[in-house]
């Protein structure tokens, strides 16, 4: 198992968002999460990658073998964990590319590799430039600095690419992504997709589905996951809405 | 009140001594200096009851037993280790307030001191604005350096001033002179740096630096303050820019126990342009304070204005941006920015904006930010691997470059970052 949540319990400025969250995800495979706003999904990925606005109440989360909690978010992102921001931060000042060098090596150093050099670094850069089709351009001007909301979310999936994670958790990447730029980010999702990688997708939309076909897809409101399924259920989801599934896990509890 | 008499009575003698030297001066210049002196000592160390000094106090500088200090010399090794644009240029070494040695020039460029000054030097058309403490200046200056650019010459490679102090004994009373005038359409970028041959012994510099920039011509103005932490700074730079002058003045302080700079910029001829911009870095119990006068007296004339300050410890800032445009001066376009952020609960920046404006057809635009590093910005870069350390220096480093940018010469451009990098503990 790569990833596995037992019994979560989150809250940030006293409310409790996620109640007893479990979710376990094996390598290889890519969960789709889905829910209404403001059920947790967002809260759940920034836990992951460790966000300091939150805390945890209870439960665990072991990623590969390891308390993922007792780990600063750079380790966890060292270990192989990747958050891909529903919004991501502009950064004035920061060239993009001296960024990713940053990161790159940042990874590097924390299991025992040497630095990129120049040249090995643009090669790398290019390559992952192409699959995204990543303008020449954006890599020069600030990280996310007047980038549009498409422009921004593709960058997220770019840096993906650079920093080959183990765990990918994308938080609504589809959302302000035009159809073209969709399929484009899409098959650079799939191109991560190995046996010995995760992703776990937060979306609202099915249509994602059509591109980064999931293994498991879940539904989770109240912060909690009541239903998991196979890819029907988002088509299922995408019919009748959530309140059904509300109901019945009222019904279920009441 | 006792103590306001005895601290007046070291002044005194100090003058009394600085009459029987030659450096006093005959008839104009004596009678110039009596008169400066006369006036700082009616109005004396201004207090926190005056509102130029609310957020400053200076009690720690008037208690400090003065003298004018001494003529020195000092050791090649230590101006190397204080010039931070390493061999570049022309370099002057000012000890104590004297130009110890005068090197090859290159074309364009004259200097002259004391001996050799002209009464203009001497007293220069300085704008009203500053503070009393350019009348101490007057009262106890040694020598002073005038470095005259002729018209049309372009003076590529920076020419670099160093203030050194050398304290041995009472606490001096150092007076560093500066005079630039820049001819007709010339060219040049000064780069001052004031510093302490020793890091721990007490000295208060209380500099001044006149600039008369002629039509057309360029003066790139660096000025940076690395003093020890236990000494103090007070500088005033007079500005005058004639018709379609530039003058930019990047003004760094990344030293002194209590520091204030006073840039007082003259637009005095259609199309002058000025830019302020300025960078501070303050650390322990620091006191950085900046007052800036922007005088719009001629139409057509933009000005821009970038000062940033990082505060750490218990250091505190003070940030005072005034710009004027005059009932004359149609078509003004000032910008100002001014941004601090603060590292540590305890430090802590006081600021204000002071727009006055008579003219009706302007631009004039301000804004402050003073806050915290952005904790967003921090956390999305932590989440690529970038440990908390670099991240919160890239982070500095990003906030800092963008007004060191705006030096014109790359050498300087990096020293100076490298310096402040080295203040906040970065890697350099
Ligand atoms: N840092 C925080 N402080 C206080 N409340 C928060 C914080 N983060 C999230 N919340 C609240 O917790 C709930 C869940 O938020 P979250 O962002 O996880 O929802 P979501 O499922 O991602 O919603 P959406 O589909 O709209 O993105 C919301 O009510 C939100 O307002
Ligand atoms: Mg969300």
């Amino acid at each position: 198992m790569l990833l596995e949540i037992k019994d979560l319990r989150v809250k940030a400025e006293d409310k409790e968002i996620l109640k007893g969250l479990n979710l376990s995800v094996n390598a290889g495979e890519v969960h789709a999460v889905m829910g209404p706003n403001g059920s947790g999904k967002s809260t759940l990925a920034r836990v992951l990658a460790g966000h300091p606005g939150y805390e945890v109440t209870g439960g665990s989360i072991t990623f590969d073998g390891k308390d993922l909690l007792e780990l600063e978010p750079e380790e966890r992102a060292c270990e192989g964990v990747f958050m891909a921001f529903q919004y991501p931060v502009e950064i004035a000042g920061i060239n993009n590319t001296y960024f990713l060098k940053a990161a790159v090596n940042a990874v590097r150093k924390y299991h025992g590799k040497s630095d990129l050099d120049a040249v090995e670094f643009m090669q790398l850069l290019r390559a992952k430039a192409k699959l995204l089709e990543m303008d020449q351009a954006m890599l020069g001007r600030s990280v996310n600095e007047g980038f549009s909301g498409g422009e921004k979310k593709r960058n997220e999936i770019f840096q993906m690419a650079m920093l080959e994670p183990r765990l990918g958790v994308l938080d609504e990447t589809d959302s302000g992504l035009d159809i073209d730029a969709l399929k484009i980010v899409s098959n650079g999702v799939n191109a991560l997709r190995t046996p010995d990688r995760a992703m776990i997708v937060v979306t609202h939309y099915q249509r994602l589905l059509n591109y980064i076909v999931p293994d498991v897809v879940h539904v989770l409101t109240g912060g909690r996951i009541v239903r998991s399924g196979g890819r029907e259920l988002a088509l299922e989801l995408e019919e009748k809405g959530y309140g059904w599934i509300e109901a019945e896990t009222a019904g279920a509890r009441g | 009140m006792t103590q306001l008499a005895e601290r007046h009575d070291s002044l005194a003698a100090g003058f009394e001594a600085l009459k029987r030297e030659p450096a006093f001066g005959h008839q104009g210049l004596a009678e110039t200096r009596t008169q400066a002196f006369d006036r700082f000592l009616s109005r004396g160390f201004p207090t926190t009851r005056d509102e130029e000094w609310r957020f400053t106090n200076i009690a720690p500088i008037a208690a400090l037993p003065l003298a004018p200090a001494a003529a020195r010399t000092i050791d090649a090794d230590v101006t190397a280790r204080l010039q931070p644009a390493g061999p570049v240029g022309v370099s002057l070494v000012v000890v104590n307030g004297r130009l110890v040695d005068t090197p090859a020039l290159p074309a364009g460029v004259t200097i002259r001191t004391l001996d050799t000054a002209t009464s203009s030097d001497l007293r220069p058309m300085r704008p009203a604005g500053g503070t009393i403490f350019p009348e101490l200046n007057t009262a106890f200056f040694q020598d002073l350096v005038v470095i005259e650019i002729a018209p049309k010459a372009i003076v590529i490679d920076p020419i670099q001033v160093l203030f050194v102090t050398v304290a041995d004994g009472d606490a001096p009373l150092v007076s560093p002179r500066l005079v630039i005038r820049a001819g007709e359409a010339s060219q040049a970028t000064i780069f001052e740096t004031y510093a302490d041959a020793s890091p721990d012994a007490v000295a208060f510099v209380n500099a001044v630096v006149d600039v008369d920039v002629a039509p057309g011509a360029i003066v790139d103005h660096v000025k940076l303050q690395r003093q020890n932490p236990v000494s103090f700074h007070l500088g005033g730079t007079f500005v005058r820019v004639a018709r379609a002058g530039t003058f930019t003045s990047h003004a760094v302080t990344v030293g002194g126990r209590i520091g204030r700079n006073d840039i007082v910029s003259v637009l005095d001829g259609e199309g002058a342009t000025c830019t302020l911009n300025g960078l501070y870095v303050g650390t322990g119990d620091a006191l950085i304070d900046t007052h800036t006068t922007i005088d719009h007296a001629k139409p057509h004339c933009p000005s821009h204005e970038i000062y940033k300050g990082i505060l750490a410890g218990r250091a505190r800032a003070v940030f005072n941006g005034k710009i004027l445009v005059r009932l004359d001066a149609q078509k003004t376009d000032a910008k100002q920015t001014n941004k601090a952020l603060l590292l540590t609960d305890e430090a802590q920046i006081n600021t204000k904006p002071q727009l006055e404006i008579f003219a009706d057809d302007v631009k004039c635009t301000h804004g402050a930010a003073i806050g915290q590093l952005d904790e967003d910005a921090l956390f999305y870069l932590k989440a690529r691997g970038i440990g908390a350390l670099d991240a919160r220096n890239m982070l500095l480093h990003a906030f800092a470059d963008d007004v060191l940018t705006g030096i014109r010469l790359e050498t300087v451009r990096t020293t100076t970052m490298a310096l402040v990098e080295q203040m906040l503990g970065l890697p350099a």
